[in-house]
């Protein structure tokens, strides 16, 4: 049963990996504006041809 | 969901319009005749046509693609100046990075609606090959721009801004508050992601200890996991319970966050002994989920509208800079650089930003955001002008007798109801409920120590702790949050926009209520027009309307409007004369409309003067119903810095003692304060900065906003003027959701109870706790949150909510 020792701890780094991951996230700006992104990735990168 | 605030004159304006035939290709208003026209579009105005070239120029026309009518209206022809931006200490201030090469500025830019918006100002870098970068948060309607310094200044980015129609609006306040520092507000996500984190795991950790599958080796192994898992859940993420809690303490506050901090306390320093001694795996998970769901509480109570500020001042209002004459030689100057006796050059729609001596030009001042009167005031060479006022017309020259600070209407923020302190924070009830529950389960916990304490000392402690972990309000401290929190949400839907949960519970407490007059209960901007004079016939009425329609002047489109069932007929050598008024022929009848000494608009056909224009204003929709329902529950009065013009009228409303007229901004502060000495709680509604003081010494001061991207004063709450009919039912809403507070704090008191009687015989186990606090806690949020909605279901459901024009929300 000593590999419940490694698997806890594995869980636990995996687990931290995610909260460091969350707070890049939240200091890389992610969480200061939760609309506009929404909005621009419906621009089109390539200009359509006119009517 | 966002909350957009938008212009609904705007909207309207583009419906009618677009009935009525041509509109402008570029922002949707409709054309005044179809003299422009470029590539088959019709514009409504030069600077629409301007922008389309240069959109067009630069190959931006997917601009109009992404929405229809996208653009702003440069019909009303003011372009901002921004020489001022050349000085280098205005610059500075603004700018948020700078170094040799490039520099990066923040912009606020009130004309950003829609998603077509978004994406010009993002590809700005194609108008002007300088801009590195642009990025615009929609919601704060600011543009981040990055520009290279080599080819481009502040001033030349803020005109290419305006060039396109989004003039960046900068203000007198932007000078001297501190560029908002996100940083502050990031801290509480890291606190909740961290006491989620930790929370998470040890609820895994914990589960064989629930099971009964917990073997010796690993429990103590699990038990110091858990144990280092919680340690930064304490003193990190429930850091500002325990500081709000010694805070407290030492200036001899019992609130509720001192029964929270020592649970959290207890909590934590036994698990740690019984895990070290080995004595039991300790009660760990309830404490990562007690702060857990505090915290989410706080982040559900945390509104922001974005548009909208509860803290502004007159500094938001006036402008950086002034012009100023010196030595024969025009310059900018910084409004705070103002001396005494300087001369001040202010232009056609420039603001006053000092009290002086008009000593040349002819003014024609609107007051209307300092005292609410509509209608422009005349003044001549010698008279005493007040800071505030907005020129239309001539360009004046000004010698200041006071500086900006010191001016009739500034000073009234040197009063100390502005600069004291108020405690902010915790809710004023949660903190009289923990006063006295402290001091309750401080004796239960002693009496239960005491009483084993000769029978058995291990069960003793035992006893004690248990008391105050399961006594620990934490289901109480939730409640506000969560039942508060939601019906702020419900309540700005239906465009009542509240500053925080405490407002509310001071809103329930109000017994008297005070009205301003003008832009409060009457609605300042469609005050009725009449007319007054001679009989027109059919051929004078047609021929008036057509020389009206040309001009944007409001009073011209109210004349429009009232006399829009005759036909518009041709009319040549249209003039208007900013100030003055407008005149022109149609078919050999000479119309000229034009101010008049008496009030209105004087109506001159032929060269024979025929009558008057005359706006009267109109009492706001539903307020005799307001009144009346009101009478029952609160003392009303009216305070009105107006002559008693419009008292017959107000007559039937209210009795003479509770009107009040020729108040100034000074008197209707010390009003207020007056009745507050009495014992009163008042409620202030107003709208303009002349409510300022009593705005913000009132106990709730309510703002009420024709368009909420506008300034508004300082406040407690603002309402969209669109919904003052509502009111009543919105008080009723807040009223029963108060209540409902109550309602969730019995609830938490019978989960108390209960778990107490466990606690005091001393066999609360880890597992009961583990149940009963998250099973309180989740009951209290539900029902904090079912009770509001089923609330705004009877009393919100036939409220219309304001509607907007954005493109980006839809219908």
């Amino acid at each position: 049963m000593k590999i419940i020792f490694f698997l806890i701890i594995l869980s636990l780094l995996i687990a931290l990996g995610f909260l460091a991951a969350f707070i890049w996230a939240v200091r890389s700006g992610q969480y200061d504006d939760d609309y506009t992104p929404s909005v621009r990735i419906l621009f089109d990168d390539k200009k359509t041809d006119s009517e | 969901m966002p909350i957009v605030l938008t212009n609904q004159g705007a909207v309207q304006e583009k419906k009618a319009a677009a009935k009525a035939g041509t509109t402008c290709y570029h922002c949707g208003e409709v054309c005044p005749d179809e003299s422009i026209l470029l590539d088959d579009k019709y514009f409504c105005c030069e600077g629409c046509r301007m922008v389309y070239e240069v959109l067009n120029a630069n190959d931006l026309t997917d601009f109009y693609r992404l929405g229809p009518n996208p653009g702003t209206s440069l019909r009303a022809g003011r372009r901002e100046q921004y020489a001022w931006l050349d000085d280098e200490g205005i610059a500075s201030r603004l700018v948020d990075f700078e170094n040799d090469k490039i520099a990066k500025v923040t912009f606020y830019l009130p004309n950003i609606h829609c998603a077509s918006c978004i994406w010009l100002l993002e590809n700005l870098y194609k108008l002007d090959s300088g801009v590195m970068a642009s990025k615009v948060n929609f919601l704060k309607k600011e543009a981040y721009i990055t520009y290279d310094k080599a080819s481009l200044s502040l001033r030349k980015v803020a005109e290419l801004l305006a060039i396109i129609g989004y003039a960046p609006a900068i203000h007198f306040g932007s000078l001297e508050e501190p560029r908002q520092q996100a940083p502050v507000d990031r801290r509480f996500y890291y606190q909740l992601g961290v006491a989620g984190f930790a929370f998470g795991n040890i609820m895994l950790l914990s589960f064989p200890e629930y099971l009964g599958l917990a073997e010796a080796g690993y429990q103590t192994w699990f038990g110091y996991l858990n144990l280092l898992l919680a340690l930064p859940v304490v003193v990190y993420s429930g850091r500002g319970y325990l500081q709000s809690a010694w805070y407290g303490l030492r200036n001899g506050v019992l609130g509720i966050d001192l029964p929270i901090s020592l649970g959290m306390l207890t909590l934590f320093l036994r698990s740690a002994y019984e895990i070290i001694a080995g004595a039991g795996s300790g009660y760990l998970d309830s404490l990562a989920g007690l702060v857990f769901f505090l915290l989410i509480g706080k982040w559900f109570q945390q509104r922001t509208y974005h548009r909208l500020s509860f803290e502004r001042d007159y500094k938001s209002y006036f402008p950086v800079a002034a012009t100023i004459r010196k030595n024969g030689e025009e310059k900018s100057i910084a409004l705070n650089k103002l001396k005494v006796g300087d001369t001040v050059i202010i232009k056609n729609q420039e603001l006053i930003p000092a009290d002086g001596l008009l000593i040349r030009g002819t003014g024609n001042i609107d007051y209307s955001f300092v005292t609410g009167e509509a209608e422009p005031v005349a003044k001549r060479a010698g008279d005493q002008l007040f800071a505030g006022g907005r020129q239309m017309g001539d360009t004046l020259e000004l010698q200041l007798t006071r500086e900006v600070s010191q001016s009739y209407l500034t000073q009234l923020w040197n009063d100390e109801v502005f600069t004291k302190e108020t405690a902010a924070g915790a809710s004023e009830f949660a903190n009289m409920v923990g006063k006295y529950f402290t001091g309750v389960v401080l004796v239960i916990a002693l009496v239960t120590l005491f009483y084993w304490l000769p029978k058995d000392m291990g069960l003793a402690i035992n006893a004690f702790t248990a008391v105050l972990i399961i006594a620990c309000p934490c289901a109480a401290a939730l409640s506000v949050p969560f039942t508060l929190g939601n019906s702020l949400t419900l309540l700005a839907g239906k465009g009542m926009y509240i500053k925080n949960t405490q407002v509310i519970e001071n809103l329930v407490k109000i017994d008297t209520i005070v009205f301003d007059k003008t832009g409060t209960i009457t609605d300042g901007h469609s005050a009725r027009i009449s007319y007054e004079g001679d009989p027109l016939s059919e051929a004078e009425e047609a021929a008036v309307r057509s020389v009206a329609y040309h001009s944007s002047h409001p009073v011209s489109q109210k004349i429009a409007l009232l006399l829009s069932d005759h036909p518009l007929t041709e009319v040549t050598g249209f003039a208007e004369v900013t100030g003055t008024g407008v005149s022109g022929e149609v078919g050999g009848m000479k119309v000229a409309i034009g101010k008049s000494e008496k009030g209105g608009a004087q109506l001159t056909v032929n060269g024979r003067e025929r009558g008057r224009f005359l706006l009267r204003n109109r009492f706001r929709a539903g307020l005799e119903e307001l009144i009346a329902g009101w009478r029952q529950h609160f003392s009303m009065l009216i305070l009105s810095g107006d002559d008693d013009r419009e008292k017959s009228k107000l007559q039937g409303l209210f009795a003479e003692a509770e009107m009040h007229f020729r108040q100034s901004p000074k008197d209707k502060l010390d009003f207020i304060k007056q009745r507050q000495a009495e014992g009163r709680r008042v409620m202030m509604i107003g709208d303009g900065l002349n409510d300022a003081g009593a705005l913000k010494q009132s106990n709730v001061g309510l703002v009420i906003s024709e368009n909420t991207n506008n300034f508004t004063p300082a406040c407690d709450a603002i309402l969209d003027a669109r919904q003052f009919t509502y009111l009543p039912q919105l008080m009723t809403f807040i009223k029963w959701s108060m209540r409902m507070v109550y309602g969730a704090y019995l609830l938490a008191l019978g989960y108390n109870i209960a778990g107490m009687s466990f606690a005091v015989q001393g066999v609360l186990s880890p597992v009961v706790a583990a149940i009963l606090m998250p099973l309180s806690s989740l009951t209290i949020v539900l029902f904090g949150i079912g009770s509001t909605r089923m609330l705004a279901g009877r009393y919100l459901t036939k409220i219309t909510p304001p509607r907007d024009d954005s493109h980006l929300t839809g219908e």
